[in-house]
């Protein structure tokens, strides 16, 4: 078969409709999926500066918000965690970038299921509006966090926004898993059965590596939370008690009994815990990919890479626990879930390892995506290294629901999963849409955002441990957190002009998505196959032919070769891997 | 299985010539992906499963089913087990090509899955009549003093799982059977689903429970006809084999939820 291979480059769809918007191509798909999460992420960072602004002012009436009131701060911490969580970490790392670059680092044409792929995009949008619509609904938007512990979420009396809101908001999440149910569906077998000839498990590149292993997350643990989903519907709609125990609400006895919180609390963070690394994982394959390249040297121990992110994601299933510490656990469960999530440390400790021993004794080229790896780097081992103290039951007593949680999730699953995408966004815009983003002022945005981020997060540890507690809408009235009040005001000035920095990114986007340098094939002196096509990749990706594979994924400085990089598809360079 | 011309039915419609690695598992992609969706629907159901076990371990669970629920649920598992029987065969006929006995013993899954569900649904209707329902539900007028309609009270996380799990269940069988119809008879089942659909909107009344099933079968009426609509080929031996492995792990879930939901609260 391979000796009479005819090639002949299958025209994609010809109409706006087909070719835009419900269009088959995972290369749309992807870009659909970037554009929505990068809608989100807005509205995400906007409900943040609104809540920083609250804390600081309380009884400021804003122009176009009016005032914000307890509840409504409530409101807003819920939406940002949920949106910035579900259609922001979850989507762009692997819908996004996942979607458009899975199939062509592996060769293959397409996605597995082109027409799964396409109603898994459209599912999340439909979840996506379906959760906006929840701030528009009598009584706004629910009041009970992203985690949505009952009896809280599962009592339509419990407050303004738990009626018609919360509905809609548990809705949304249900929907959303199954769009993540088909996405990751397609992500494995994609991996599993379209690899081209030569592209081993084990000559993937590592980001592949890293969405394959997200997928399998993905999958195991969306099911378990559209159960749980399912079952808080019907204790609020159908009047079961799954989770609600006998409750008295406003001197009013509630018609459930004999159900526990704890359920939920079980269900939830078993879906949870591996949710943080479906958020994180991406980010690191990223930086791996990043970091390799622009040190112009091999990512220093592959295979340990793989596996450290394989054990990461075995272990992610099994400390959910680790949440609920506070819950009245016994000492010995406890003792469990403390040690095997100090076990995480160890992968946790071989990657950024390794990545330090990629970028060791390198001719670094600064280049923005590299920055922004790095600052991936950084960001992870700062908010990492919070994770063991916070592993430890006596010491978790003691910083629960304070600020120092805030500070550790934030640092290491927000921001730093957020600088894999800037990484990403920097590195692949020019294959994406063939023009090269402005590099001046990527790196001032960096450079911002690295500082501003870090005076936001840092100063939330020592909040944290002098007792700031989390969720409060005032701090204004309480003696002791009252001479706190200086470093929220540190906070609240860094947010401001964080965010005011992202509309340098937002702005050179667009500029050089339109008006940019036109990008050559592979501006970075990649190796791996989406540098070997055109650039943007026609709509088959490869021009009708599947490419044969000869080499690793991260053949830099290779001695003897012509070049100082050995692309996958050139002779086999007679090297490891 | 692996040779060339069954290797990658995903990249045959692209119309793409060329060689890839052959597949981890040996197997092609649409049974790939119906394993990977089974490894996480059984994660749904195991969810549920231990929303039922965690109340069950914490409540003085009651145990009212007496010899007709017990003697109804075993005809039921049987007409499972049959139509596990009948799949099988229906993917031999399908591997040797026999177009007209594929459809005859898919036609004979599907009956004995929608004796399954009528089985069940009178099931639940007996049970709802003797006072077995949610909070939220209407009673049934006079049922108040019934064993059920004490548990109903007295331990609401019963009718709880019980609803929870044989409806979800339930949802799968269904959702089966529209399956195994598409498969067997392609557009021509789309007509005698319509009948099926318009037959439950003015025989089961807007109050009765059973209502829910309505919407059931037009999402699935809808699903089905956008399918046949982007797909209208005529179905081989893998679409029949990957349907099979849908149909036996429902079948599969079945046979947990029988002993764990009926067998130990059996009436002793």
């Amino acid at each position: 078969m391979a000796t009479s291979v005819t090639a002949h480059a299958h025209a994609g769809p010809q109409g706006f409709i087909r070719k835009y918007i419900f269009s088959l191509d995972h290369k749309v798909i992807g870009i659909q999926y970037f554009f929505l999460a990068l809608t989100a992420v807005w509205v995400g960072m906007f409900l943040s500066l609104l809540m920083r602004i609250h804390l600081l002012w309380p009884g400021v009436t804003l122009p176009l918000v009016g005032d914000i009131k307890p509840e409504t701060y409530l409101s807003l911490l819920t939406m940002h965690g949920t949106i910035m969580v579900f259609f922001v970490l979850t989507t762009a790392p692997q819908g996004g970038f996942g979607n458009y670059f899975l199939p062509i680092q592996i060769g293959a044409p397409d996605m597995a299921f082109p027409v799964l792929n396409m109603l898994s995009f459209w599912t999340t949008f439909v979840a996506f509006v379906v959760i906006i619509a929840a701030f528009f609904v009598s009584g706004g938007a629910p009041l009970h966090g992203w985690t949505g512990y009952p009896p809280l979420s599962a009592l339509q009396s419990a407050g303004p926004g738990e009626g018609l809101g919360a509905d809609l908001w548990i809705t949304s999440i249900a929907i959303f898993c199954l769009a993540s149910l088909m996405g990751a569906l397609n992500f494995l077998t994609t991996t599993l059965d379209m690899r081209a000839k030569g592209m081993t498990m084990m000559r993937m590149p590592l980001t592949v590596w890293s969405w394959f292993i997200t997928a399998i997350l993905g999958l195991l643990a969306f099911g378990v939370l559209l159960s749980a989903g399912i079952l808080l519907l019907m204790d609020r709609n159908m009047g079961t008690s799954f989770y609600v125990p006998l409750v008295v609400v406003n001197g009013q006895i509630m018609g459930h009994k004999g159900g526990s919180p704890l359920l939920w609390q079980h269900l939830f963070w078993f879906f949870g815990h591996p949710e943080v690394y479906i958020a994180i994982l991406p980010g690191m394959g990223v930086a791996s990919q990043i970091l390799s390249t622009f040190s112009r040297k091999p990512i220093f121990g592959y295979k340990a890479m793989v596996y450290a992110m394989l054990a990461i994601g075995f272990f992610g299933f099994m400390v959910w626990g680790h949440h609920m510490f506070m819950s009245g656990m016994s000492p010995y469960s406890a003792f469990a879930f403390s040690l095997l999530t100090m076990c995480i440390g160890v992968p946790s400790a071989i990657k950024t390892f390794n990545w330090l021993g990629t970028m060791y004794k390198a001719r670094i080229r600064f280049q923005t995506p590299m920055l922004y790896a790095i600052g991936f780097v950084s960001l992870f081992v700062s908010g990492g290294l919070s994770g063991p103290f916070l592993a430890q039951p006596v010491l978790d007593i003691q910083l629960h629901d304070t600020y120092f949680v805030v500070g550790h999730f934030h640092l290491i699953m927000g921001v730093a999963a957020i600088f894999g995408m800037f990484a990403a966004t920097y590195y692949w815009v020019p294959k994406m849409f063939g023009r090269m983003m402005n590099e001046t002022w990527g790196r001032i945005h960096f450079f911002i955002t690295l500082a501003g981020t870090y005076a936001i997060f840092m100063p939330m540890h020592y909040l944290g441990i002098a007792g700031g507690t989390r969720r409060y809408s005032q701090y204004t009235e309480v003696a002791y957190l009252q001479k706190l009040m200086p470093l929220h005001q540190f906070m609240t000035y860094a947010a401001i002009i964080t965010i005011a920095a992202q509309f340098i990114f937002v702005i050179n986007l667009f500029w050089s998505i339109f008006r940019g340098p036109k990008a050559s094939d592979n501006p970075w002196e990649s190796t791996t196959l989406e540098w070997t096509t055109a650039t943007p990749p026609p709509h088959d990706n490869f021009g009708g032919v599947t490419p044969v594979v000869h080499n690793g994924p991260y053949e830099y400085a290779v001695p003897g070769a012509a070049r100082d990089f050995v692309m996958q598809t050139d002779p086999a360079a007679g090297t490891t891997h | 299985m692996a040779d060339a011309t069954l290797q990658h039915t995903a990249t045959a419609g692209h119309g793409l010539a060329g060689e890839f690695e052959a597949p981890l598992f040996g197997a092609y992609s649409k049974k790939v992906g119906m394993w990977l969706f089974l490894a996480s629907d059984s994660l749904t159901f195991g969810a549920l499963l231990f929303a039922f076990s965690y109340n069950r371990i914490y409540t003085v669970w009651p145990t009212p089913f007496g010899k007709d629920s017990i003697i109804n649920a075993t005809v039921m598992t049987a007409c499972l087990l049959s139509s596990s029987l009948t799949m099988v065969m229906a993917v031999f006929a399908a591997q040797r090509n026999d177009r007209a006995w594929t459809r005859n013993w898919l036609l004979a899954t599907m009956a004995f899955g929608t004796a399954f569900i009528v089985l069940h649904g009178m099931e639940w209707t007996k049970l709802i009549h003797e006072g077995l329902t949610l909070p939220g539900f209407p009673k049934p007028a006079g049922q108040d003093a019934g064993e059920f309609a004490k548990i109903s009270t007295g331990v609401p996380q019963f009718a709880a799982t019980f609803f929870g799990l044989t409806a979800m269940h339930m949802l799968h069988v269904t959702i089966g059977v529209i399956y195994l119809g598409v498969v067997a008879l392609r557009k021509w089942f789309l007509p005698i689903l319509g009948v099926i659909w318009l037959g439950a909107t003015f025989l089961i009344p807007a109050d009765n429970v059973f209502h829910y099933a309505v919407h059931a079968l037009l999402l699935g009426l809808i699903v089905a006809a956008i399918i046949l609509f982007l797909k209208p080929k005529v179905y081989d031996a893998h679409d029949v084999e990957v349907c099979g492995l849908y149909w036996h792990f429902v079948d599969l879930v079945w046979m947990f939820i029988f002993p764990l939901v009926y067998l130990m609260s059996t009436k002793i």
